[in-house]
């Protein structure tokens, strides 16, 4: 018995290794299985080094028609489940045709690679990065092991960031002027703003703030658009008066939020929007949505 | 179905309950060092406190168990934060992660009032921050708990010995600035309080919002505790920023509070000191403030402050006080139309009082308030109000209390026409007072001029007012009132004669006024004080009379009579009979053989004319007696036409026995035992004589109408009368006379069965006394000697 299910198991363990994986930093990815592992994180333009150890099973040989390392960045539709877009791959041969007899170290390097889109798992859409070795063999299946990896890629301060002020109102009952002090935020920023009352003839509840997050996939006729909230933030309690102005002050750190995504690769966006939100003594809800970039700041370390 | 009481206790439990709960895992967390468990669990404790259903008072419960447990959680801050666990700024960030706002806004001021204390950023940026951040919370009550909270934490920071902004001005500034600014906005919300809910709960929430006052005083409160606030920063920043809250909120309710809270909180000093712009703040009030409540605590916080030290007092002068504030009086009385005269007389008590006590020598000032107390009366009927009445008299009687002498309030014009405004009744009860003020003080009035004065004010006592009704007077009270105008009229004195009749003449022309009721109580005093000074010219008779002098006795005289005269004429002839013949007394004193002929002779002709009761005859006959007995200025003609009337009309009473007991009183006339005094022996004998026959005819009458022999006793008075000109040595009357009367009697009354026991007993007196004479023995003795009892 051992002898067949020995026929079955793979002849050999592979294990790829980064060349700075103890000191590089690390991000918590999402498995398959719903667990969360820890994996090396990059950014674009990074050097990946590494070596993939191949240590073929006690007194076994390995036939093999060649072993190559391949880094790939996909997109991954759940409505398109199995169907892999990959829009970057690079491949390197590690070896030639041949047979290994003992415990055999490869080490590769992909210099500057572009990883033009981060790492994001969204309900609809996942995109990743991986480190793919392939042991091409005859005749039977090949052996394959992955390695996923982080990318996650900086955006400097914009230059220009206005802020955004409105007025907005239901006639003669209630007319506001909110003001958020910033246009584009980063992910550990504050929201700083006031809502000016101008006009209130309805018996308002209270009012709060929430962040929304949309993510469109597909195009076409094909778009499947959700849409999250992730924050709601009280802003007031009980029924303002006319000239009251309420302060604003919400941190996005304590919320799992990514930058802002617009047309990755023609295959999903993810936007972010304030929500602010009035709720009046009947639970009747008044709003205005506001779009806002969030973009990702490097941080000093 | 429960009652709203029930199911507030209900949901005040659950609240309760809640916050027990979370308080006891956050402990738990705090124990084991768990900073987040901590915020999470304090978190959902403070979300209890989000409820709408309690009413101020239970929410309150609610807000002072969180508030227990929310100083445990700053001691953990604090502890966090000294151990460097997690930095002061980081926390203030964590804190403010938590969803909700109320939960958020307490954790939010309990992490602020460490981060002030550590002082790692400026503590004023922190307290603008919470202030500005607590604007959030915009419902009244939680919104009013939450700054209440504030105002709480940050106190022992902003006031006390070295707080965190002693020293420097501009942190002072700073201070200032953010209590006011909670201030304010708590106002706001208080104010916006009445608005909430249903309009028929007006009255509940009228009363809840009363409750709440406190919160808000707090900060008024706190801020004259900080430390550095000098005068000057008071009167520029504090006073007028704080007035222009409470004058813009146009409530009532609020209005009233903060105002007084504004009196109570500050020194006086500073009050003093910014008096015109905290006065100008009144006027502007809403008119259903009660203004004099406020006004009147003011005005009595200064004047007591005045009091307090006499260094105080030229900074008084200085700053005009009384003249603001009674401009401002006059301001606020204009600007509320609607405010019942008690509210302005009110206010001019307070101010009079506040005059009094720091003005005491300025009566101009007295005279002002009460003139002005005249104006705001005046074109106004008189008052119906009892309460505005009772003011007046408060206002009228304080003058006469601080001064305790009535020659001050004399001196005041206005003082009588604040008076004039009274009703009747009212105006009575205040001249008692100024009366009794003077009887207890003790005070003589010393001049026509504040005689003059004085009877304006109680003019009301001393005539009829206009339109008056007398139906429903109480007698035993005008009793009351008459007694106490005579005994004032007692203090009315001055040691110059001249002075003296100028009062006298006064009252004269006042009480002449009086009308027939008010006469018999008030001419006597005056005849009798009159008396008085006439005796007192004549003890200085002699030197001090020159030639043009006006008060002479004679003069007096002819007053007192045309007085007497008045009071005839109403007619009350008994009083005035008797007026006449206290006159004929003084006039004899003064030799003036004439006037008192004049009075003897007035006296007769009322007799006659006017005095018509026997009873009353009876009486006046003898007290004629009397008087003429004591005359020695007549002559022997003027004597014998007087003493010739009085026997006359003592024989034509019209009881036997009051004409004998009169008859014999006579006997008295034409014997004097003075030195020069008229002894004419024959002439008593004669009188006596007739008195017997009276008694003798007294008797026989007494045997034809009722059978029984008449009085007895007549006969031994006759007796007496006999021992007593015998023992004066009458040579008329003998022994034998009296043997003879004395046998008379005996048989009398052995042949009266029906004797009177006390004639008897009187018969049995004399006749022991005439034992006891002839016992005695000596020259008395002698002469009795004959007689046999």
């Amino acid at each position: 018995m051992n002898y067949i299910i020995g026929a079955f198991k793979p002849p050999c363990t592979i294990s790829i290794t980064f060349a700075d994986g103890k000191t590089r930093k690390k991000a918590s990815v999402k498995k398959d299985n719903g667990q969360t592992a820890m994996v090396p994180l990059f950014e674009s333009k990074e050097n990946i080094v590494g070596e993939v150890i191949i240590e073929p099973m006690h007194g076994k040989k390995v036939e093999h028609n060649g072993v190559k390392i391949e880094l790939l960045g996909q997109i991954e539709l759940y409505f398109d489940r199995g169907n892999f877009y990959d829009f970057t791959s690079l491949v390197r041969e590690l070896d030639i045709p041949g047979d290994l007899y003992e415990r055999k170290t490869y080490p590769f390097e992909f210099s500057t690679v572009e990883m033009p889109y981060e790492s994001y798992n969204g309900i609809n859409v996942r995109l990743r990065y991986i480190l793919k070795v392939t042991i091409n063999r005859n005749y039977v299946s090949n052996i394959v092991e992955y390695q996923e990896f982080c990318v996650r890629n900086y955006t400097p301060l914009p230059t220009i960031n206005n802020s955004i002020k409105m007025e907005v109102g239901i006639e003669d009952c209630l007319h506001i002027e909110f003001e958020y002090s910033k246009s584009k935020y980063h992910l550990k920023d504050v929201i700083i703003g006031k809502i000016y009352f101008l006009l209130v003839r309805i018996k308002i509840k209270n009012m709060e703030l929430e962040i929304r997050r949309r993510e469109s996939t597909g195009s076409g006729p094909n778009t499947y658009v959700e849409t999250e909230t992730l924050a709601k933030f009280e802003l007031m309690d009980g029924a303002p008066v006319r000239g009251e102005s309420i302060p604003t002050r919400l941190f996005l750190s304590p919320y799992e939020l990514t930058p802002t995504y617009r047309n990755i690769n023609n295959k999903f966006s993810v936007k972010y929007y304030l929500n602010l939100v009035l709720v009046d003594e009947e639970d009747r809800r008044y709003f205005k949505q506001q779009e806002v970039t969030i973009y990702r700041l490097q941080e000093e370390s | 179905m429960l009652t709203d009481a029930e199911d507030e206790e209900k949901w005040l439990a659950e609240g309760i309950a809640g916050i027990q709960h979370n308080a006891f895992y956050m402990h738990r967390a705090l124990d084991s060092n768990d900073l987040r468990a901590a915020l999470r669990y304090s978190v959902q404790m403070l979300s209890e406190l989000r409820t709408s259903l309690l009413s101020p008072n239970k929410y309150y419960e609610l807000y002072m168990r969180a508030f227990d447990e929310l100083r445990k959680l700053e001691m953990f801050f604090r502890e966090e934060t000294a151990r460097d666990a997690i930095s002061i700024v980081e926390l203030y960030e964590l804190v403010q992660h938590a969803g909700n706002i109320l939960p958020r806004l307490y954790l939010l001021c309990t992490v602020g009032s460490v981060y002030i204390k550590l002082k790692e950023a400026p503590g004023k940026d922190v307290l603008k921050d919470l202030v500005e951040m607590c604007r959030g919370i915009q419902h009244p009550v939680r919104g009013l708990f939450l700054r209440s909270y504030l105002c709480q934490i940050s106190r022992d920071k902003l006031t006390g010995i070295g707080s965190h902004f002693e020293g420097d001005a501009d942190l002072i500034n700073d201070a200032v600035e953010f209590v006011l600014q909670n201030f304010t906005e708590m106002n706001k919300l208080w104010v916006r309080l009445q608005h909430q809910g249903l309009t028929r709960e007006k009255d509940k929430r009228e009363k809840e919002r009363g409750q709440l006052r406190d919160l808000v005083g707090k900060n008024l409160h706190v801020l004259s505790q900080i430390e550095g606030i000098d005068l000057d920063m008071y009167k520029e920043t504090v006073l007028p920023r704080v007035l222009e809250q409470v004058v813009n909120c146009k409530d009532e309710l609020a209005q009233h509070y903060l105002m007084d809270c504004i009196i109570q909180v500050f020194p006086d000093e500073y009050h003093l000191q910014t008096l015109e712009t905290l006065l100008t703040a009144f006027p502007q009030l809403q008119p259903t403030v009660d203004t004099k409540v406020v006004l009147s605590r003011l005005m009595e916080r200064l004047s007591i402050y005045a009091a307090s030290s006499t260094e105080v007092l030229p900074e008084f002068l200085q700053v005009e006080a009384f003249a603001k504030l009674s401009n401002a009086i006059g301001k606020v009385i204009e600007a509320q139309v609607d405010m019942p005269i008690v509210g302005a007389i009110t206010l001019y008590v307070s101010l009079l009082t506040f005059a009094l006590r720091v003005h005491p020598d300025r009566l101009d000032y007295v005279d002002q308030v009460l003139g002005a107390c005249v104006k705001k009366l005046s074109g106004k009927a008189k008052l119906e109000d009892t309460k505005a009445t009772k003011q007046i008299v408060a206002l009228l009687s304080a003058p006469l209390e601080k001064y305790n002498d009535i020659a001050t309030a004399l001196k005041l014009p206005n003082y009588p026409r604040v008076m004039d405004h009274l009703d009747n009744g009212t105006n009575k009860v205040m001249a008692v007072v100024i009366i009794q003020s003077i009887m207890k003080s003790n005070t003589s009035i010393s001049s026509a001029d504040k005689v003059e004065a004085l009877f304006e004010l109680i003019k009301g006592l001393i005539k009829d007012t206009d339109g008056a009704q007398d139906d429903e007077l109480d007698e035993e009270e005008f009793k009351e009132e008459q007694n106490s105008v005579a005994r004032l009229i007692n203090m009315l004195h001055n040691d110059d004669p001249e002075e003296m009749l100028k009062i006298i003449c006064t009252v004269k022309k006042h009480l002449i006024l009086g009308g027939p009721k008010r006469l018999a109580f008030t001419i006597p005093s005056l005849i009798f004080s009159a008396l008085k000074l006439v005796r007192h010219l004549h003890g200085q008779d002699g030197d001090a009379i020159g030639e043009e002098v006006a008060a002479t006795p004679k003069k007096i005289f002819q007053i007192v009579h045309q007085t007497i005269e008045a009071l005839a004429s109403v007619p009350s002839p008994e009083l005035a009979l008797r007026l006449y013949l206290q006159c004929a007394e003084a006039a004899n004193d003064c030799d003036l053989e004439p006037v008192t002929y004049g009075f003897f002779t007035q006296a007769f002709v009322l007799y006659e004319e006017e005095v018509a009761d026997s009873k009353a005859q009876v009486t006046a006959i003898h007290l004629i007696i009397g008087t003429l007995q004591r005359m020695n200025v007549f002559g022997v003609e003027n004597r014998d036409t007087l003493t010739h009337k009085a026997t006359g009309y003592s024989a034509k009473l019209l009881k036997k026995l009051d004409q004998c007991r009169a008859v014999y009183a006579c006997s008295h006339l034409f014997w004097v035992d003075e030195q020069d005094g008229i002894r004419d022996g024959e002439r008593v004998l004669l009188c006596l004589k007739r008195a017997l026959r009276i008694a003798n005819a007294a008797q026989q009458m007494a045997n034809v109408t009722r059978g029984s022999s008449g009085p007895v006793i007549l006969f031994v008075e006759i007796l007496n009368k006999y021992l007593y000109f015998f023992e004066r040595g009458n040579p008329q009357i003998t022994s034998s006379l009296i043997q003879d009367l004395i046998d008379l009697i005996k048989t009398e009354t052995q042949s009266d069965s029906t004797s009177d026991p006390s004639a008897n007993a009187f018969f049995a007196c004399t006749l022991r006394y005439i034992e006891f004479q002839k016992q005695k023995g000596g020259a008395m003795g002698e002469k009795y000697e004959p007689i046999k009892a």
